[in-house]
């Protein structure tokens, strides 16, 4: 983000349990009415209770994608997060704390500690949770913010708990505002207002609404963090929008379900995260022998196994290319934010039909849980559907091959239920009439044709799908590669790195399955210097890469610890290794959440 | 295969017989294959139900009796091991209109697909799940099966099994089935009655078919269970009564019950569910969403 526009951060710290989704919520809506830009990342634990949780908001002028390197305000709902924090905390900056409870240490010069006497101010409430509308309450002052936009907000936020919970929450938001008039110094650039109103939506909302955009009409998942908003957004829509959700027994159940769906002629998807994915993955292939269009998705997660469960990482990339047994033909795409991925839904959906074959998303917890603002004009509802070739009317024709041998590989499919187009669809190997050929019929020459009609489907596809595009000047000093998720913390890192005087263009990919290996390898060969900026420890996209296009790069930033990158975490990372102090730089997380 | 639909009046130019269901290569199972006679009680069931070939869906996991959709005509899906209750769940609620048989084995449906079974049951998904039970894995040449019984002696186990069986009808009545039945290969009359009813039953229909693999089970034959299977109907048992289901199902020695054990009547998944109340097939129906749906959405996104 260029200096001089306003460009705000803040976090709230506290414990499972303490209630930190709403005021987070609350003013991330404030935000966004206002017409200001937002991302919101949520640092958590496999907890109910307890533990820490670390909720961060960004707000700008400009366009934000990651949660940035400072921050501006700490909310401290309790000790816990006091002690851990403050010490981050720059000069400039403040930290609002409950100061019956919490005893504020170490805090560096110049850093304002705004002590709320929140008993004093709440006259003894009971309620536990008042203490965060009240901190609200001085955030607001402190932000430059009339009054009256925060209590228009508490009464749409707590309408539907009745009229006292309104009053109450107004009343002792507006004793935390007039408490901060009196006693705390506000920030010295006033929040401003954007063009227009905007919306906020998670990335996994974005996927959600991106399927049933596409025109989703089944979607099943068995509960698995971080992929389960997705779940929720669909169940909660479900009646609305007239999309059968189910929860199932497992994900093998989920998979194999999906593809029944599928296979009737709805549009079907269902997301997972790794753990869930690995137990989809017999179904995909299977999904492929059959050629039936059918989308999964996989939120990723730190794995392996179990992992951590709440936390981001690229690290199923191979399991993914590697998914189910066998050389069959599937699409895998990896959005680089909340809007991209919503777009890609409707064009996923199109070319698995056109190519029926399976498609894979690969989301993780940086964009599907990430909350981002949305230009709600951006958000194309209506999309164009093109379902391929396939037949949805009574015919009366006889003969009908369901794998019929044609010249671009793709044959008709004929939806079950049809007269006169009866056929069986098989994961065994099978003929043009679907007759299986992997027992008494086998025949070679049949296998190879039938091997060759599917793998004829995708020369097509990768014509379809646009090469990635180099963002940046040409003749920079250095090319910095990425996929999905890291396109918005890059893309930051490239305005620091100007500052610091280099001059850096950018590569993001996201298609990973066709891949554009020319395209790359041309982009890769012309660049003066190349880094690949990867969220795991083995630089799983930089081996595909390599496998692909033969290439190389010059150096690596990682980051395996589950937490996502800052801005400055890959700016210094490249500073490092264009100074030849190293070939692979691995950030040091200063948050410690 | 040719279907005899008048595509035109869109009436059947005659009604069909079992022949008609007739697939379009003859099935590779052994010679004597107790899943001979399953096909051709299904093909006879569909045949007397006046079904249409293109109003059916075959659906079946891996093994032996999952190689049943290719050999009849209508429409099917042969789907990975252990997985048509799942897939045909899917398929069901994507096309409620369909009748749906799920052809499967002991170890398809009991072993490898038993979560799906467990589950399928409860949900009372409105489909007829035809096990074809020979106690054995045969196309992997000869172990024991979740239903194989305790001493059996086959290539996994060759100092005999260890392991007491699954009760394919107990459970099925725990897990919430409506409709629980056995038959026997060796009479295709019964075995067509039952599939008959299994179909036209709304909801989950379970139909355990003894089926003798006669290659690799030499102790559940077909002389093993000609002299021990007995008729509910005979007995005079009352299918509506769960605690003589249970009893009847327990029974297992020299007498061996077939037959309808319990019928009762509950909400079907797709009966349920209120997006298939109205619009037809979900498949079947126009994609998108309108701009008054979508400006709700986003409208609470703001």
């Amino acid at each position: 983000m260029s200096s001089g526009k306003f460009d705000f951060a803040m976090a709230i710290g506290g414990e499972a349990g303490q209630g930190i989704a709403t005021p987070g919520d609350i003013l991330a809506r404030v935000f966004v009415r206002r017409g200001l830009h937002l991302y919101t990342y949520n640092a958590y634990q496999s907890i109910i209770r307890g533990g820490h949780i670390f909720l961060t908001i960004r707000v700008g002028e400009e366009e934000v994608q990651n949660h940035g390197d400072k921050l501006d305000l700490l909310l401290c709902l309790n000790q816990d997060t006091a002690d851990r924090h403050v010490n981050l905390m720059g000069p400039g900056s403040s930290v609002v704390f409950n100061g019956d409870r919490i005893k504020v240490n170490d805090a560096q010069e110049g850093v304002q500690l705004c002590a709320l006497p929140i008993s004093h101010l709440t006259g003894g409430s009971r309620n536990r949770l008042i203490q965060n509308t009240v901190a609200v309450g001085s955030i607001m002052y402190m932000l430059g913010l009339d009054f009256q936009i925060l209590e228009d907000s508490l009464k749409l936020r707590f309408a539907r708990h009745g009229q006292a919970v309104v009053d109450e929450n107004v009343k002792f938001a507006k004793a935390g505002y007039d408490y901060a008039i009196e006693n705390f110094k506000p920030f010295e650039h006033p929040t401003p207002v954007g063009e227009k109103p905007l919306a906020v939506w998670s990335g996994n909302d974005a996927v959600a609404m991106g399927g049933a955009a596409a025109g989703v009409k089944f979607y099943a998942a068995y509960p698995m963090s971080p992929s389960t908003g997705v779940l929720h957004w669909m169940a909660a829509h479900a009646r609305a929008l007239d999309i059968m959700v189910r929860q199932v027994e497992d994900e093998i159940g989920v998979a194999n379900m999906t593809i029944g769906a599928a296979h009737t002629g709805c549009r079907a998807m269902c997301a997972t995260s790794g753990g869930g994915f690995a137990l989809m993955t017999e179904a995909i292939g299977s999904a492929g022998m059959m050629e039936i269009p059918v989308v999964f998705i996989d939120v990723m997660r730190a794995g392996p196994s179990t992992g951590v469960p709440t936390k981001s990482e690229q690290g199923d990339l191979w399991q993914i290319l590697g998914a189910s047994q066998g050389d069959f033909e599937r699409i895998i795409v990896a959005p680089l934010d909340a809007l991209d991925a919503f777009n890609t839904m409707p064009e996923l959906f199109n070319l698995v039909d056109k190519a029926q074959c399976p498609g894979i998303v690969i989301s993780d917890l940086v964009i599907g849980e990430g909350r981002f603002s949305v230009d709600p004009d951006a958000i194309n509802m209506q999309p164009v559907i093109d379902r391929g070739d396939i037949i949805t009317e009574h015919s009366a024709t006889n003969g009908y091959k369901r794998y019929l041998n044609t010249d671009s590989g793709i044959s008709p499919r004929a939806l079950p239920g049809l007269e006169g187009y009866t056929h069986v669809v098989a994961t065994d190997e099978h003929d043009e009439d679907s007759i299986l050929i992997s027992d008494e019929f086998t025949h070679p020459h049949k296998r190879r044709m039938m091997v060759e009609k599917r793998a004829r489907k995708f020369r097509n596809v990768t014509g379809m799908v646009p090469a990635p595009e180099l963002e940046g000047p040409t003749d920079a000093d250095v090319t910095i590669i990425g996929w999905g998720s890291t396109y918005g913390v890059i893309k930051e890192a490239i305005d620091q790195l100007a500052e610091r005087g280099v001059t850096a263009n950018h590569l993001p990919i996201k298609w990973i399955v066709p891949f554009k290996g020319d395209e790359i390898a041309e982009i890769v060969t012309s660049a003066k210097k190349t880094i690949m900026v990867e969220n795991n420890y083995s630089g799983q996209f930089h081996r595909y890469m390599r496998s692909e296009t033969g290439l190389s790069v010059d150096g690596h930033v990682r980051k395996y610890d589950g937490e996502p990158f800052m801005p400055h975490h890959v700016t210094d990372g490249i500073m490092e290794i264009l100074s030849g102090a190293t070939d692979i730089y691995v950030p040091y997380q200063e948050v410690i959440v | 295969m040719t279907t005899v639909v008048d595509i035109a009046s869109g009436k059947p130019a005659r009604k069909l017989t079992a022949r008609d269901f007739r697939g379009p290569v003859n099935p590779d199972w052994c010679p004597g294959c107790g899943d001979f006679g399953v096909l051709n009680s299904i093909q006879r069931a569909c045949a007397e139900q006046g079904l249409q070939p293109h109003e059916i869906m075959v659906i079946s996991g891996i093994g032996c009796s999952s190689n049943l959709p290719g050999y009849v005509n209508t429409y099917g899906m042969h789907t990975l091991h252990g997985r048509a209750l799942a897939v045909a769940t899917g398929a069901k609620m994507g096309n409620h209109e369909m009748n749906i048989i799920v052809t499967t084995g002991d170890g398809d449906g009991y072993g490898i697909g038993g979560n799906h079974f467990v589950h399928t049951a409860r949900r009372n998904v409105d489909l007829t799940m035809v096990v074809m039970n020979n106690q054995i894995y045969g196309l992997t040449t000869g172990q024991i099966s979740p239903t194989s019984t305790e001493g059996m002696k086959t290539k996994s186990t060759p100092f005999g099994s260890v392991e007491p069986p699954v009760n394919p009808i107990t459970s099925s009545i725990m897990n919430g089935a409506t409709f629980v039945a056995r038959a026997y290969s060796g009479d295709i009359r019964h075995m067509t009655e039952v599939i008959i009813k299994g179909m036209q039953h709304k909801g989950f229909s379970l139909i355990d078919v003894f089926s003798p693999c006669v290659t690799f089970n030499k102790d559940n034959t077909h002389p093993f269970f000609k002299t021990r299977v007995k008729k509910l109907e005979e007995e005079g048992h009352d299918s509506s009564d769960w605690k003589a289901a249970c009893e009847k199902a327990m029974v297992w020695g020299d007498v061996i019950y077939t037959g309808v054990f319990l019928q009762r009547e509950a909400p079907t998944l797709d009966g349920l569910e209120p997006v298939l109340r109205e619009g037809g097939p979900l498949g079947f129906r126009s994609l998108g969403i309108t701009k008054e749906q979508s400006d709700k959405i986003i409208v609470r996104m703001m």
